[in-house]
């Protein structure tokens, strides 16, 4: 392999990785945008998707299909319905029942409560992993990674190349493209993006115009949450491993990724996802993997203290 | 009006000492009670812990930071007492030198943290000590040459007074010792609380535009809070590491050390001294003896199995944890022993 080849296939590799990251890190913004809070349980939402991706696979008995078959299409599609109504409809409880009834608490409370959220699915994804079932490997070591069955055929597209380009980066474009327009048609165009960006600008006005501001919140909380389902399947058929901690990993570079994209920005937050995948795959390559998180969680630290409004130079204000 | 007035003192004063009290005399009662569990040496972490919240409590219960790197400081102080006492290395300070480094070792590091951060919001402050508790924990583990990676360094002085080494062969006299640590901080806190340091934070805290408008230097007082909370908590890391004989692997300083500390100042009380004590014995009891005790009680019986993930009581420990938090916030945010305000 050449040195421009490397690069190629880092570049490659770090760009399929962020446009998930990016699917997650628009949760934590779209949250952040609207109710200013950082939503600690997210990326712990996104771990219960992979465990409800999984368990889809063992119940249907679709977990052991040959790669590439009909089936495997029918058991992804049915994956990406049934995951992110799961994780939407999860998140909108979660305002619900935990961060709701502390809207006009002090700031510290949702956090402290956000945290307690994380840690309650933090337990059910324990739990999860101990459920009797095959794919489990009947729940003997609830703890340890699951194997996630391979869906997707591994065979390189480019042939004889030295850069591998599989279905798996193939099926990362797919499904998140499509969402990104989605997402930004429904926050551009429709009446509810209308009312969402006038919630995240001023609640009380937004409220004196007659918009059901608790109602608009707990929706974009759900949006938020499928995003994040969505991105747990796809991230399952590329990693093929699901553990109960994982939440915490993922969530922390998906909040690098809105921080560095300028919170409550939607399009910052889809090149910060990018922007964080390739830098953790050229940190891979040429530093170390083991100091990956350290490199991610530097910058982090570096963007929050000289740029606090991100690379795209949000809108950053204090609610008095 | 006269008989609260007068009661007030007098029973404050009784309290307290009646605590104190209390204290030193729990471990050889409750062994009374219940001969075969080994109280003296479960209670010190009790007592190490209530440190670590005393140290979180001036950050995020008198000056309003969120701290949730604090397993990070720990994680200092303890090696700092580790690579200062270790007999590999050649410094072999003993259980005070390595103490008091660690102190300094503490307030440094957070002064060097709270430098560029602490003119941040209050939300992107929790991110950054978060963020800064995985790295710390990174570099532990990656520069394995210094640190020993997941063995530890180890063998570590214990307690040790006036030369005599308490340790394990005299647990009682450790955790009289360790009380007497906790006393001590505790009633430095609580005069440091009525000084013009403390009520600075406390004003921080309440309003700091107010507290700006008023002189107070808004980034200075936090800074020092935090460098001094800092301070605390990597003293408890020392007394941990002397209390544990080593340091531990580093994936023991994690998150959810941070978190267990955020429960007992949260739980506790916010910014009260007597709620940081309570909050450490309800979740380091609950921690280390309730579920330690009742995993043992289970595993007796023959009725947990390995195979059940639901059947261990740690497991649950986590949703526990969680559902504290939320509880609290929702039913007693000011926590079970909340601050004395004063006049309201």
């Amino acid at each position: 392999m050449t040195e421009l080849e490397v690069i190629l296939q880092q570049l490659v590799t770090g760009l399929s990785n962020g446009m998930i990251i990016a699917l997650i890190a628009l949760g934590y913004t779209m949250v952040f945008g609207i109710v200013e809070l950082i939503n600690f349980a997210h990326g712990d939402l996104f771990m219960l998707g992979c465990f409800l991706a999984l368990t889809l696979l063992g119940v249907s008995g679709l977990a052991a299909v040959e790669p590439g078959s009909t089936a495997s299409l029918g058991a992804l599609i049915l994956m990406l319905t049934v995951v992110p109504l799961f994780c939407g409809a999860l998140n909108w409880g979660v305002d619900r029942y935990a961060y709701r009834p502390l809207r006009n608490a002090p700031k510290l409370a949702p956090l402290v409560s956000a945290l307690g959220v994380s840690f309650i699915f933090l337990n059910c994804g324990l739990f999860w992993g101990g459920l009797p079932l095959e794919v489990f490997g009947y729940g003997i070591a609830a703890a340890s990674p699951k194997d996630f069955p391979a869906l997707l055929p591994s065979e390189n597209l480019l042939g004889a190349s030295n850069i591998y380009i599989t279905y798996r980066e193939v099926l990362v474009f797919i499904v998140t493209i499509p969402l990104l327009a989605l997402l930004s048609y429904i926050v551009k165009r429709t009446t509810l993006g209308k009312a969402m960006r006038a919630v995240a600008q001023n609640p009380t006005a937004a409220r004196l115009m007659g918009i059901d501001v608790d109602r608009i919140i707990g929706l974009t909380f759900m949006i938020g949450g499928s995003l994040a389902g969505a991105a747990s399947v796809v991230y399952a058929l590329t990693y093929n491993t699901v553990f109960f901690q994982m939440g915490f990993r993922v969530g922390i570079d998906a909040f690098t990724a809105a921080v560095l994209g300028g919170i409550g920005n939607l399009l910052g937050a889809c090149l910060g996802g990018i922007a964080i995948g390739i830098i953790r795959a050229l940190s891979d390559q040429y530093i170390a993997t083991q100091w990956t998180n350290s490199v991610v969680f530097s910058i982090l630290i570096l963007v929050l203290v000289f740029r606090p409004s991100g690379l795209l130079g949000a809108r950053v204000r204090d609610k008095v | 009006m006269l008989l609260p007035r007068l009661l007030k003192p007098l029973h404050k004063r009784v309290g307290t000492l009646g605590l104190v009290l209390l204290a030193a005399l729990l471990p050889p009662i409750a062994e009374l009670l219940i001969p075969q569990v080994n109280f003296t040496g479960r209670l010190q972490p009790i007592l190490i812990f209530a440190i670590l919240g005393f140290g979180l409590n001036v950050v995020t219960g008198s000056c309003g930071l969120l701290n949730l790197g604090v397993a990070a400081f720990m994680a200092i102080g303890a090696y700092t007492y580790g690579i200062l006492t270790v007999s590999v290395y050649p410094f072999q300070l003993g259980f005070w030198g390595g103490t008091l480094a660690s102190l300094i070792t503490g307030a440094l590091a957070g002064f060097l943290l709270g430098l560029p951060t602490l003119r941040l919001r209050g939300d992107y402050l929790a991110i950054v000590t978060l963020g800064f508790g995985e790295i710390v924990q990174d570099v532990l583990r990656n520069l394995e040459g210094i640190t020993k990676g997941s063995q530890g360094l180890n063998p570590l002085p214990h307690l040790s007074i006036l030369g005599m080494e308490l340790g394990s062969s005299h647990p009682k006299l450790s955790y009289l010792a360790l009380l007497a640590f906790v006393a001590a901080l505790a009633l430095i806190l609580k005069n440091l609380e009525r000084s013009p340091v403390g009520r600075a934070w406390t004003a921080v805290r309440d309003d700091e535009l107010a507290a700006s408008c008023m002189g107070v230097p808004v980034v200075k007082t936090k800074l020092l809070a935090f460098a001094f909370g800092a301070s605390l908590c990597s003293l408890a890391g020392a007394l941990w590491a002397s209390f544990l004989g080593s340091t531990g692997e580093p994936g023991n300083y994690d998150f959810q050390l941070s978190v267990v500390a955020l429960c007992i100042v949260i739980v506790g009380g916010r910014g009260s001294i007597p709620g940081v004590i309570l909050g450490a014995f309800i979740m380091v009891g609950f921690n280390s003896i309730l579920l330690v005790e009742l995993s043992e009680l289970l595993g007796k019986s023959g009725f947990s199995g390995t195979q059940n993930v639901f059947a261990s009581p740690s497991n649950w420990k986590f949703f526990v944890l969680g559902l504290a938090l939320i509880v609290m916030m929702r039913v007693r945010p000011k926590g079970f022993l909340p601050q004395q305000t004063g006049r309201e």
